[in-house]
């Protein structure tokens, strides 16, 4: 299953569905990639809301994800990562560090809202 | 099969003369507890009125040599007294007294017939050390239940996650923090963060005099998962051994971001969130 990419001003939205395989995950990767120069974006939003479960995989592309954007010239937020799948990650030693997080949606848009003042 | 045919016969002997002498044995057990100074919590009345009791389960229990009956109403018993502060020493007391008061009351029964006397006493005293150690057990483990209950509901009450402003939470922990608590903060917290949409959280540990290394660890993780939703954490109030822990196991410290004292991190938030608070001119 593809994951759709949204475009709202300079942000690229991509939100992730329940189950992702593999090969969706590096299909993401390419396309957002492509995509954040093709578009001359700002930012990547990154939403797992709907992930309740993540395997060292996901969270290891995801983090791959954020240091291409940025070598792309763009930030990536990861928004919307559940409690519980937040202390996993954290014991298998997945913390994403360098890469901005944001509670949902909302709150990743503020974020890059007050960094860029994108959203006037 | 003679020979315990011989021994239950020998405790209904010794039932009946306990019986016969219920009044007078009695009396003279409740003297020996008032005279050791046992069960200084409870009124002479109270302790009459149980030693009848205790005394007709002990006997029963010689007479029927099952246990469950003294068992239950050790517990029972327990259940009272516990909550008065009488001690374990002062049930495994008047229970032996007791024991002793009935060993003496045979000796003078049977003291002209050694044989008589050396057999009885074979059947009386195993008979009543299971009934001494039974009533210890019950009441010891009484205490234990309700210990356990304690600190059950102590650790429910330990981890309050409270908002001070909208968008800040503070997490404070007292107390020795053990690896089911540490979890259990955790779980508070990360939930807390996405219920009150949190931005920040001020965790001080002032009440918390040392934490081991699992423990440290584990708070470390909190932090770096606190951040994965999208919330700061300040960790306040650190003493000189914590410090020592967590520089031990090699805490990377630009993750975990510490003020001295729990206002310090209260005011950190505040700058983060973009509050200013400032004291109102006076009115002259």
């Amino acid at each position: 299953m593809e994951v759709p990419i949204l475009k709202q001003g300079q942000v690229l939205i991509a939100t992730f569905q329940a189950a992702l395989s593999d090969a969706d995950l590096n299909q993401l990767r390419s396309a957002l990639v492509q995509q954040v120069v093709r578009f001359r974006s700002r930012a990547v939003i990154v939403d797992v809301t709907a992930m309740d479960v993540m395997d060292s995989f996901a969270s290891r592309t995801l983090r791959e994800i954020a240091h291409m954007i940025r070598l792309r010239g763009a930030e990536t937020v990861i928004v919307g990562i559940q409690p519980e799948v937040a202390f996993a990650m954290v014991q298998l030693g997945l913390t994403l560090e360098g890469v901005a997080t944001a509670l949902d949606l909302e709150e990743g848009l503020a974020y890059l809202n007050q960094k860029f003042k994108i959203m006037k | 099969m003679v020979k315990r045919d011989e021994s239950s016969e020998l405790l209904r002997e010794l039932v009946a003369h306990l019986r016969q002498n219920r009044t007078q044995l009695r009396e003279e057990w409740v003297g020996r507890i008032s005279e050791t100074r046992l069960l200084t919590a409870m009124t002479k009345e109270e302790i009459f009125a149980e030693a009848t009791s205790v005394y007709d389960s002990y006997v029963e229990a010689l007479e029927t040599e099952t246990f469950e009956a003294l068992q239950a109403y050790a517990r029972n018993l327990s259940e009272r007294i516990i909550p008065r502060g009488v001690e374990t020493h002062e049930v495994v007391g008047i229970v032996l007294l007791l024991r002793d008061v009935l060993a003496r009351s045979l000796f003078a029964k049977y003291q002209t017939d050694f044989k008589k006397l050396n057999r009885i006493l074979d059947a009386y005293e195993p008979a009543a050390n299971r009934i001494a150690n039974t009533v210890a057990v019950g009441f010891v483990q009484e205490r234990e239940r309700v210990i356990r209950q304690q600190q059950e509901a102590i650790r429910e009450l330990s981890t309050p996650v409270l908002q001070v402003r909208e968008r800040l939470l503070i997490l404070p922990i007292i107390g020795v923090i053990d690896p089911q608590r540490a979890r259990q903060l955790t779980e508070q917290l990360l939930r807390g963060i996405r219920t009150n949409r949190a931005k920040v959280v001020v965790i001080d540990i002032t009440g918390v005099a040392a934490m081991d290394v699992t423990v440290a660890n584990h708070l470390v993780q909190t932090v770096e998962a606190s951040r994965l939703l999208g919330a700061t954490v300040i960790v306040t109030g650190l003493s000189p051994e914590i410090a020592q822990t967590l520089v031990t196991i090699g805490v990377d410290l630009g993750k975990m971001n510490t003020v001295g004292d729990l206002q310090g991190g209260i005011e950190q938030a505040e700058r983060l969130l973009g509050y200013k608070v400032m004291a109102l001119a006076e009115t002259s």
